[in-house]
């Protein structure tokens, strides 16, 4: 039987969205640092302009490096276009203002990075955008917070830090049954481990500064765009299916179909709002796309190897990691994510706070530093951290205890984690 | 821009600009089960350049209504009535694919109706393979998997496109995924069962332009060449390295032969119109 061969995953990571340049035959993507482009002639200005013609006018909106990096993430993610942006927190954003503006409402998981809670509880509220959240396990509590003016349902495919998964599916159809898109925050997994759209999920964005990265030198985010929403059909989303004042009245969904969301985000969202991706962060991270593949297998493996130390040591009060024996969602785990829940975890100490700060402070080869997804391992205490911003009642409902530490693992020989971890647990305890 | 044509409604891309009676009308139509969106990089450069554009939606696909028609000469009669539709007497035509075979037919049976005719991935016979008539039979993935792997060329499996950020063939499976219950059937089964090319070639009496991809495997550069042999007024251009696509894979090269052609055998047309904001 035929069956058409598409480059796989593996070589998407190395290959896709280049071919070496024509002028020099350079292999490697160039990085193309320059603010802006030559037109041919006044006829071409005019064209690019109008979206007539394509290519790139201005770094801020589009730049050939950067373009490299949107379409080899819009390939590993299995959808039909990217942003990229100077940030994870830009793409969330940029992803949101697309969508809607005042009177708009986000139905959001609890257990998300502190920064993107405190976007939606206190942010975007002055903006006239507000947010209810609902435990990513309860998935019945997504339908009841759907609001006519719900616009977007969000989440993180692994919550930040509990590791929480969300019924993707289930999720999708109630924001679908709504009218609205399911956008996921798939940087912890990755495309390797899970890809959002084929579960049912609309939009995507990523801290591309974590793993798809994977060295911690750049930072940057990315969104993008399944192409499975139908906005026209919906009805709820004017910016995308109406007259846009500028361009001319253009109508995305009519002229761009299946990328009108990501055309949209780029044309207006960089050209207004700005936080574009630049050309040096592009190729830093391009290089961590090569290997992603092999990294991922490596730092799962390494993570296993570590939950199992954790989950066997008496100074270890608790563990969370998907895969483990008791985790609650074990089973969907195993349906969702089949080659590995990623490389963090959280995990409490006998001690509490105290005992974390003794262990965080005695580790040698881990890194204590706000940032996940790095070669190195790396810790962190979120309840005085990445995630200070919360109330108590929101830590709470993202299940972030003062005792709980997160750990991000890395591509290190996995018996020296151990034994790091080892040296730590036991000073932990001392009094 | 929504039309009324035999009741049902008939939906189509105008380029950004509402249609003027006093410009000429450039009609553009998609192949198998795809839509109007697959002209997204023509369709706005004509309408800011002196064309009234309409870039249609078949029936029963995109947004129009009403059902599929089984036949490519009905879909042609069907373009005309467009016109009708539209209130106009004339227009330029172009098709793609399977909307090449409706406009070359449209062109034979209606040369009064047609000022020009451009063929991108034009042949004057489109058989299906067997295998990919049977998955889109039953509307399998991998109907759409085939549609999307053939019409691209290799080149572009790997992406490297000048739209920054679009990937190719993520964006080509979306849309036929789109596409309605039997609908790439219906219209595969149109096409393969298409034979009057030839003649309708040698009945077409107005300029017609083929733009060709040069490692096209679903309409090769050789299967245009009873085309070449029956038309009386013809030009090629031939997009190296583009495959069957080429609107979408090569949007320059393709856009440069064909605003070429207009300008030089389409007749008088008005002064371009104003630009939109962007940029620095």
């Amino acid at each position: 039987m035929l069956d058409p061969k598409f480059p796989d995953f593996e070589t998407l990571g190395v290959h896709a969205g280049h071919h070496p340049d024509s002028d020099f035959g350079a292999r490697e993507v160039p990085i193309y640092q320059t603010a802006s482009y030559v037109f041919r002639d006044t006829e071409h200005a005019a064209g690019l302009f109008n979206l007539e013609r394509q290519g790139h006018i201005y770094s801020r909106i589009s730049n050939p490096t950067v373009a490299v990096l949107e379409e080899r993430l819009a390939a590993l993610e299995g959808g039909v276009g990217t942003v990229a942006t100077a940030s994870g927190m830009a793409a969330l954003f940029l992803g949101i203002a697309t969508l809607m503006g005042s009177g708009g409402h986000i139905v959001s998981s609890s257990s998300l990075y502190g920064g993107a809670n405190n976007l939606l509880s206190v942010t975007l509220p002055r903006f006239g955008i507000t947010a209810d959240f609902v435990h990513p396990r309860d998935t019945d509590g997504f339908r009841e917070a759907i609001r006519p003016e719900t616009r977007l349902v969000f989440g993180e495919t692994l919550g930040n830090p509990g590791l929480e998964i969300m019924d993707v599916p289930a999720v999708a159809e109630i924001a679908h049954r709504a009218g609205v898109p399911l956008m996921l925050d798939n940087t912890f997994a990755t495309p390797y481990l899970f890809r959002p759209f084929d579960w049912g999920a609309d939009l995507v964005y990523h801290s591309i500064t974590k793993f798809i990265g994977g060295h911690g030198l750049a930072v940057g985010g990315a969104l993008i765009d399944g192409g499975t929403f139908d906005w026209e059909k919906s009805g709820l989303f004017p910016t995308l299916a109406e007259p846009y004042p500028s361009y001319h009245g253009l109508r995305f969904t009519e002229e761009f179909g299946t990328q009108a969301f990501i055309v949209r985000a780029r044309v207006e969202g960089l050209r207004d709002f700005g936080a574009p991706l630049g050309p040096q962060d592009a190729f830093y991270i391009l290089q961590g796309t090569k290997t992603l593949a092999l990294r991922m297998r490596r730092h799962v493996e390494n993570a296993r190897t570590v939950a199992r130390f954790l989950q066997g040591r008496e100074e270890v009060a608790w563990i969370t990691y998907p895969e483990l024996d008791g985790h609650p969602d074990r089973e969907r785990a195993a349906r969702l994510l089949p080659r590995g829940c990623g490389a963090i975890m959280a995990f409490g100490l006998k001690g509490g706070r105290e005992a974390g700060r003794r262990f965080i402070e005695r580790l040698r080869i881990f890194s204590h530093l706000a940032n996940v997804g790095d070669a190195r391992s790396l810790v962190i205490h979120p309840a005085s951290t990445t995630h200070s911003t919360m109330s108590p009642a929101q830590l709470a409902a993202a299940g972030v205890g003062e005792d709980l530490v997160r750990l991000s693992i890395g591509l290190e020989d996995p018996g020296d984690l151990t034994d790091d971890l080892a040296a730590a647990l036991r000073a932990s305890q001392r009094k | 821009m929504k039309l009324t044509v035999d009741g049902a409604q008939a939906d189509a891309s105008t380029g950004g600009r509402p249609l003027d009676p006093e410009s000429p009308l450039l009609v553009m139509v998609h192949g198998a089960a795809l839509d109007k969106t697959i002209w997204q990089l023509q369709t706005r450069y004509f309408a800011h350049r002196g064309y009234s554009v309409l870039a249609v939606d078949l029936p029963g696909h995109g947004a129009s209504g009403g059902d599929p028609l089984p036949s490519i000469g009905g879909y042609a009669d069907w373009l005309i009535r467009v016109l009708d539709a539209a209130g106009c007497e004339r227009a330029h035509l172009a098709g793609h694919s399977m909307g090449g075979l409706i406009t070359l037919e449209a062109a034979a049976r209606h040369p009064d109706r047609v000022r020009t005719l451009t063929l991108a991935g034009g042949a004057a016979a489109m058989p299906v393979h067997p295998a990919l008539l049977e998955a889109a039979a039953s509307d399998a993935p991998l109907a759409y998997r085939l549609m999307t792997s053939w019409g691209y060329g290799k080149r572009s499996h790997l992406g490297g496109h000048r739209t920054p950020g679009l990937w190719m063939t993520g964006a080509a499976l979306r849309l036929w995924e789109r596409a309605a219950p039997g609908l790439l059937w219906n219209d595969l089964r149109a096409c393969d069962e298409y034979g009057d090319g030839p003649a309708a070639a040698r009945a077409v009496r107005c300029p017609t332009l083929l733009i060709t991809g040069s490692i096209d495997i679903m309409a090769p550069p050789a299967a245009a060449e009873p085309l070449r042999e029956g038309l009386a007024d013809w030009e090629e251009t031939v997009i190296p390295g583009a495959g069957h696509i080429m609107m979408i894979e090569q949007p320059d090269p393709t856009l440069d032969a064909w605003a070429d052609f207009l300008e030089r055998r389409g007749g008088e047309r008005p002064p371009p119109q104003g630009k939109g904001p962007g940029g620095e």
